[in-house]
């Protein structure tokens, strides 16, 4: 789960990270106001979850409360990638001197969560990174002990922080880390960090992707997730407990198993269809869980067939049958189905599911073949 | 021979009183796997299953002489009962539990390069050595013993897999599904390691999907280490960039853990990719009777 700049930073502050005086703001009328309490020039930036905000025209300067409300009213008309600005956050303009990346990811090959560190902040680190790899300094993080200030201060030294700035560096770069622990990220990031023309640092923008796995402990933070992040179909989804993505194509794809969810979307492609989703339904295939997946599935009007590939593995192919069929019966539609099951008595379960209008496949690539031909009408 | 789990192996299941643990528990057993005890806090003294259930891994481990421990805990308790394993001296611990945050794993991670164990999972179904034993949920219906060794990331894919092979009558020497979590025990690379070692294993499945670089590293590894054949299969060609598909390590981050990528590198590491998971066997029967005509050429000439 993403949280906004506004959201994150807010984290930052309290682990004693300085960010810029400011409010977030709803309407115009209310980013004036802010505005005019900062009593200077202001920066109006769009709150949605997405990057490249600023080169979509979404961050902009205010030299007046009048200018501010004139900005905000046009940002919160926008719709940046698709997503709706609903809120904008006003910030005091810092007089920037340098801009720094900071962040702590976690790297999936030492096991630990890692400090990167760039001179070249204020672009996307992954840009960076693809250009010049050179430029960022990374520092491995014993869980154990935590980022320790030698490290930071290596870093520090790295990536040029002037030596009046390194013990100030210090304390944002092991506040960084102390956040990334406690909200249990996976992603925190400071980008830019700026060091201002007064010779001070201060995060002016601020990223935090939270585990998912991790916030049943955090139900504070899971109340700040934005609607806009999911779709109507993932979020309900994700209330039901199935994983589901929605893709282009125009063949719904129901899979237990996240791995074999991949591979059913792969061989569809393979016999020259598209995909219009991934969806695991997770064990077996219970009645009430089709019943939603399906619905889900045919919410969206590309839709033109849908295959079914359940392993059934420990459970019974006549019961996994049963229970599409079940969750079949309180959906109405006329998209064709292709059913592939496999496990003990898969062929009494084909059986049910012809009797029940459905195709029924033995392997996978006979299903998705089936499934392709069924959304080009071909059934 | 087959690979870190075989008829010696002493386990105890951690959460043998739950659903889920019970369940698997009594599938184990049935399969024929050595299940010496069970572990449930407040439950010690009862049986379950017929074998004794404690409240300590301590005690279980002093009791039973366990050397294995396979984890149906729920996540928040996961990373505990790891490490309670970890301390307890188990060996091998398996954790099937989904859903471990990653800073717990982070932490498990560096206590358990102190302690030696050897971790697989979590968010994984175990592994399966045919005929021998089984430690997870792995449906032992349908594999038979033989030569393939497979290393997998998934489940159900992996199970795929295995049922393409065992049709063709092409039995497995040992499976084991690594997980799907970008922070996990038993990697690619220690996993061909062993199966390389081992002779009954002639030949490799190797199993990826999309996120991270490990495809890439154990491409690298085969290229300049392994001296059985490797078939490879990577689920996630047609994935979404910045999207999690199910597992929470499959996710394509700032370009990289594309599926494109870990094929090439497969491809130049000389391994060949199937298409699609039935290709898997396939591919693998074709190296089986190459590798069987080339013995028996040997075998005239002499």
């Amino acid at each position: 789960m993403k949280l906004h700049e506004y959201q994150s930073k807010a984290i930052f502050a309290k682990y004693g990270i300085p960010i810029p005086k400011g409010t977030i703001a709803e309407n115009a009328e209310a980013a004036r106001q802010v505005a005019s309490q900062l009593g200077k020039k202001v920066v109006i930036k769009s709150q949605v979850l997405v990057g490249g905000r600023g080169k979509a025209g979404g961050i902009k300067v205010a030299a007046t409360p009048d200018d501010a409300e004139t900005i905000a009213d046009q940002i919160l008309g926008m719709t940046i990638k698709g997503l709706p600005v609903r809120k904008v956050l006003v910030d005091e303009a810092i007089n920037i001197a340098r801009e720094i990346y900071l962040g702590v990811v976690v790297d999936r090959a030492t096991r630990r969560a890692t400090m990167m560190g760039s001179a070249a902040g204020g672009v996307e680190i992954e840009e960076v990174a693809r250009v010049s790899p050179e430029k960022i300094i990374r520092v491995a993080i014993d869980p154990a002990f935590g980022l320790q200030d030698y490290q930071a201060r290596e870093l520090a030294f790295a990536i040029g922080i002037d030596k009046a700035n390194v013990r100030e560096f210090t304390a944002i770069a092991t506040g960084l880390y102390r956040a990334f622990v406690d909200v249990d990220a996976s992603l925190a990031e400071i980008n830019p960090l700026v060091v201002t023309g007064e010779g001070k640092l201060i995060a002016a923008d601020g990223k935090i992707v939270l585990d998912d796995n991790a916030l049943y402990r955090h139900l504070d933070l899971e109340q700040l997730r934005d609607v806009d992040e999911e779709s109507s179909e993932e979020q309900q989804a994700r209330k039901a407990g199935l994983s589901y993505v929605k893709l282009d194509g125009n063949i719904g794809c129901m899979v237990n198993g996240a791995g074999l969810a991949m591979a059913t979307m792969d061989v569809i492609k393979f016999y020259g269809g598209e995909p219009a989703n991934f969806l695991d339904i997770g064990g077996g295939a219970k009645a009430d869980k089709v019943k939603i997946a399906l619905e889900i599935i045919l919410s969206d009007p590309n839709v033109k067939a849908v295959l079914f590939n359940i392993f059934g593995g420990i459970t019974r192919g006549d019961e996994v049958a049963r229970g599409i069929v079940e969750g079949l019966k309180g959906v109405k539609t006329n998209v064709p189905m292709v059913a592939r099951i496999v496990g003990t008595n898969a062929e009494e379960g084909r059986k049910i599911l012809a009797n029940a209008n459905m195709l029924t496949a033995e392997t996978l690539e006979e299903g998705a073949q089936k499934a392709v031909a069924a959304a080009r009408g071909q059934v | 021979m087959s690979i870190l789990i075989d008829k010696k192996t002493k386990l105890i299941v951690q959460g043998i009183t739950g659903r889920e643990g019970e369940f698997h528990a009594r599938q184990m057993i049935e399969y024929g796997t050595q299940v010496v005890g069970g572990m449930t806090p407040g439950r010690g003294g009862e049986t379950a299953l017929g074998v004794p259930v404690f409240d300590t891994m301590e005690q279980a481990v002093a009791k039973t002489g366990a050397n294995a421990s396979v984890i149906y805990v729920p996540a928040r308790g996961a990373a505990d009962a790891i490490l309670e394993a970890a301390d307890a001296g188990i060996a091998l611990v398996v954790c099937i539990t989904e859903g471990v945050p990653v800073v717990d794993m982070m932490r498990v991670a560096r206590r358990l390069a102190e302690t030696g164990t050897r971790l697989i999972g979590p968010n994984c179904p175990g592994l399966i050595s045919p005929g021998k034993s089984k430690v997870g949920i792995i449906p032992g219906n349908i594999c038979k013993p033989g030569p393939v060794g497979l290393v997998s990331r998934s489940g159900t894919l992996t199970y795929e897999v295995i049922h393409a092979l065992s049709q063709r009558k092409i039995g497995q020497s040992t499976c084991v599904g690594i997980g799907g979590d970008p922070v996990h025990g038993l990697g690619y690379i220690e996993t061909l390691e062993l199966f390389d070692a081992d002779p009954q294993t002639k030949i490799i499945a190797l199993i990826g999907e999309i996120g991270g670089t490990d495809e890439e590293k154990a491409a690298e590894y085969i290229k300049k280490k392994m001296t059985k054949p490797v078939v490879a299969f990577v689920a996630g060609q047609t994935a979404p960039p910045g999207k999690r598909m199910g597992h929470a390590g499959a996710i394509i981050e700032g370009g990289t853990g594309t599926a494109a990528e870990k094929i090439a590198a497969f491809k130049r590491a000389g391994v060949p990719v199937a298409r699609f998971p039935g290709e898997v066997a396939e591919l693998i029967a074709a190296k089986l009777a190459t590798k069987s005509k080339s013995r028996s050429v040997a075998k005239k000439k002499k």
